[in-house]
């Protein structure tokens, strides 16, 4: 079943990608899909039953607009960092816990604070994310946590667990 | 519809000049993934987005509407893999740097 999904998913974003109804191509993406699937089907999603849970679908779009949302923030600070001639950057390398489980779900936090004003991820050690922060506004560690991944958090859990 | 496009077209371009802005001006290394990211992922998305809207559902446009997820993905993860390769290879972190909590676990 964990296989068939992967199959499924695969194949409709090839029909995507080529958008043509030839028979060529159908073959062609049938036979990707397959080999696909036998490789790396074993790392697909431990737990495929979450995948049929339209609840989760309505989460993730959610997410999607706050996460847009949050790109446009951090394109306008960058923007406002870089233009303005005293350049106001007090950079640093922040630890920040999560209390996500999932590889997935760290997978999309990590870059999920790549994309928000002024952080990025460095590394990912246990549930500590190692977080550069391009201006280091506070020095406690819970009031940084909450700025840096607080909304994510919430809604990712319930996207991914 | 057109003009919508051609909005979002400038907007691209505007903010892919800011990040090449942002590659020139900031200190170091770990800055200038900053800006590099974030400002040349959206207006490169921003780009596409105007492409999309300039060719609706056809081959084309289905292909550009894509190719921003594919791209937002290979985005952050790769500035994830400079920033710490950057790291465990040893470039040092600018003189502003006022924390660094990565140095006692990256030995």
């Amino acid at each position: 079943m964990k296989h068939i999904t992967l199959f499924i998913s695969l194949f409709f974003l090839w029909m995507l990608l080529t958008f043509s109804l030839n028979a060529y191509n159908i073959i062609v993406g049938l036979f990707t899909a397959l080999i696909v699937t036998l490789l790396f089907g074993h790392r697909f999603l431990q737990d495929w039953k979450k995948f049929y849970n339209p609840l989760r679908y309505i989460w993730g779009l959610i997410y999607v607009v706050v996460l847009i949302w949050d790109c446009i923030k951090a394109n306008f600070d960058v923007a406002y960092r870089v233009l303005s001639p005293k350049m106001p950057i007090k950079p640093g390398i922040v630890k920040v816990k999560s209390s996500l489980k999932t590889d997935i779900a760290k997978v999309f936090l990590a870059n999920s604070i790549t994309m928000t004003p002024g952080t990025i991820t460095v590394d990912i050690i246990d549930d500590y994310f190692y977080v550069h922060w391009i201006y280091v506004s506070s020095n406690d560690p819970a009031v940084y946590t909450e700025k840096i991944i607080g909304r994510f958090e919430k809604l990712l859990k319930k996207v991914f667990e | 519809m057109n003009s919508i496009s051609i909005f979002l077209l400038i907007v691209g371009i505007v903010f892919d000049l800011f990040g090449c802005i942002g590659l020139l001006r900031l200190p170091d290394v770990y800055n200038r993934l900053q800006s590099a990211t974030k400002c040349v992922t959206l207006g490169t998305c921003s780009i596409l987005l105007a492409l999309f809207l300039h060719y609706g559902f056809t081959s084309v446009g289905i292909k550009a509407l894509i190719a921003i997820p594919f791209l937002f993905f290979a985005s952050t993860v790769g500035a994830h893999a400079l920033i710490r390769g950057s790291y465990k290879f040893g470039i040092k972190l600018t003189d502003k740097t006022v924390i660094d909590d990565y140095k006692e676990v990256s030995k």
